[in-house]
């Protein structure tokens, strides 16, 4: 449990996660952040203003039919908190995650780390960005990885083989 | 050399409490014992927390590179790096040690900003090659960029303890432990928590550090769980193979300068020990000495700057000088936001005895 070892339960995660029918039209951010901490870049980054909040302190609200799936708010968060997840395709799902890491490069194939950051299927990188952070001074590079069918909400890191 | 306010630490609360008082007109002479300033910053590489419009998002070291070009650029402002402050002497010189050199300063404010350090693990052995302070692990990483060991435990799960698994991961090496004796997670953001999680680190909670193996060097730690009286249980050692140890258990105010300038420390807990008794202006009990950031109450780098502008700026007034009042009502009003968090609940407990014993002996 998060308050003991910093691992979600699936009801947290599922209170956290978009509609279905949202992550069928594309990408989209999933926002977990569970702690009302002194903190708002996630709100500040967003072009849309799919995302809220009611004071610095406030968990951030996110509307997903305004949400574009850009990923300036995965860049910004300095928790690392924010993630897209996308199930448009046929041949499998997406998630696309904050990297500060070595890169990988596009078509290795990694193994996949759910919240408990044990193995839990096979992926492969897809595309690598870099996007701005808030201060735009600083880059995040975001990685989009394909995972099977139905992993979205489970895949959260990747191991390099 | 006179000046009107001495600061005594080059951290995000001495640079900025620097930049306010000479922004206000006082010629100001900042002392750093390193050769950088930046203090703790320099170390942190992950992005703050805080409001996006003023930094938050921001690596550390980023913050510490603009406040010092702040510092740097101003005429008023003279920098002494390499410079230890040793104490105050009874012509109310401040003895500043320059390489060997001592340099009398005679200030008509001081303001004390020399942050925190950490406290230390009372085990055998916590003092063989291979234990460290999580901080010096950072700085060795982060400003000499080298690694001591490639194997750790770290012992302390708050937010430096995580931060610096993550931090040890980047740079490539094996966290094998994160281990706290308390039985749920503390102090620490659970989203630096899950970002370790998510990468497979494994925590114990409710487990101590009970033997260092090693003679030269560290070879093993043993951890074992613990029961409510804080005592190992038996049969649940676990011999972990790690070449270094990195406590990080926590921080206390570095109090000895006040001490010897006779400011009144007072004991809470919740600031880190041993704490100097100030006013919401930063006023210590020690006419024309303040205090700000780390070295006041263990807090964090956004709350350093804002009491260092305020401690500066209060030191500028107090001189005659003019300064904007509702600055420093702003900056109050921004610490209160940001000590405002659920999850500081203890600190404010902490903040609040402080005040009480401040207003008790009449500080404004
Ligand atoms: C791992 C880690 C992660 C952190 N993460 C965050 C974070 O995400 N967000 C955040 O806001 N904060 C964070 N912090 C906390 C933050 O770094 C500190 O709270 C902040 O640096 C305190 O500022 P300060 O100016 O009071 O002290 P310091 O930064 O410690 O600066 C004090 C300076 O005084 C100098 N000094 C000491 N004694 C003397 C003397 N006698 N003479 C001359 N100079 C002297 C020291 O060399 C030092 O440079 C983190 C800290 C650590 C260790
Ligand atoms: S992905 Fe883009 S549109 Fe969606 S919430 Fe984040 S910043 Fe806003
Ligand atoms: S930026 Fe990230 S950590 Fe900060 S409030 Fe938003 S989601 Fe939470």
């Amino acid at each position: 449990m998060l308050p003991i070892d910093g691992i979600p339960t699936t009801e947290d995660i599922l209170a956290k996660a978009p509609p279905a029918e949202r992550m069928k039209k594309g990408a989209v951010a999933m926002i977990e952040c569970w702690q009302e901490i002194p903190c708002n870049p996630c709100v500040v980054s967003c072009p849309t203003g799919a995302i809220t909040m009611e004071s610095l302190t406030a968990i951030p609200q996110i509307d997903f039919d305004k949400c574009i799936g850009c990923a300036l708010c995965v860049a910004a968060c300095p928790g690392l908190a924010i993630l897209l997840v996308d199930s448009s395709k046929e041949d499998g799902d997406r998630v696309s995650i904050p990297y500060e890491f070595p890169l990988p490069e596009v078509g290795e194939t990694v193994d996949c780390l759910n919240h408990e950051g044990k193995v839990i299927c096979e992926g492969v990188i897809e595309k690598v960005v870099h996007l701005p952070a808030v201060n735009k001074k600083d880059k995040t590079p975001i990685v989009t990885i394909k995972v099977p069918k139905g992993y979205a909400l489970q895949v959260r890191f990747f191991k390099r083989r | 050399m006179k000046t009107d306010v001495l600061v005594i630490g080059g951290g995000p609360a001495g640079m900025n409490a620097a930049i306010e008082a000479a922004r206000a007109g006082a010629s100001v002479i900042l002392v750093e014992r390193q050769a950088h300033l930046g203090g703790q910053l320099v170390k942190q590489t992950h992005k703050f927390f805080g409001w996006a419009e003023k930094g938050a998002g921001t690596r550390g070291i980023q913050l510490a590179e603009e406040w010092a070009r702040a510092v740097e650029e101003h005429k008023n402002i003279t920098v002494l790096l390499s410079s230890e402050a040793i104490g105050l002497y009874d012509d109310g010189a401040w003895m500043i040690e320059q390489e060997g050199k001592l340099i009398p300063v005679y200030p008509k404010k001081i303001i004390i900003a020399v942050g925190a350090q950490e406290k230390t693990l009372p085990i055998e052995n916590a003092d063989i090659p291979g234990v460290y302070g999580a901080g010096a692990i950072q700085t060795m990483m982060h400003v000499y960029g080298v690694l001591p060991g490639e194997k750790y435990l770290i012992v302390g799960a708050g937010n430096i303890g995580v931060i610096l698994a993550y931090q040890l991961a980047q740079a490539g090496a094996e966290v094998k432990a994160v281990v706290d004796v308390l039985p749920k997670l503390g102090g620490a953001y659970w989203v630096h928590v899950t970002k370790i999680r998510r990468m497979g680190i494994p925590l114990y909670m409710k487990h101590t550090v009970i033997e260092i193996k090693g003679d030269q060097w560290v070879e093993s730690a043993t951890i074992a769980e613990i029961d409510e009286k804080f005592q190992p249980i038996p049969g649940t050692e676990k011999e972990l193979d790690v070449d270094t140890i990195a406590i990080s258990i926590g921080l206390s105010p570095l109090t000895d300068l006040m001490y010897q300038a006779g400011v009144e420390l007072i004991w809470i807990p919740e600031l880190g020990g041993l704490v100097p008794v100030h006013s919401e202006n930063m006023r210590t009990t020690k006419p024309n000495i303040y205090v700000a950031g780390d070295a006041s109450g263990i807090e964090e780098a956004t709350t350093a700057a804002l009491e260092g502008k305020i401690a500066g700026a209060v030191a500028a007034k107090d001189l005659g000088l003019t300064v904007n009042d509702s600055d420093i009502e702003e900056w109050k009003n921004e610490l209160g936001q940001l000590r405002d968090a659920p999850l500081l609940e203890k600190l404010r407990h902490g903040l609040h005895k402080l005040h009480e014993a401040a207003k008790e002996r009449g500080l404004q």
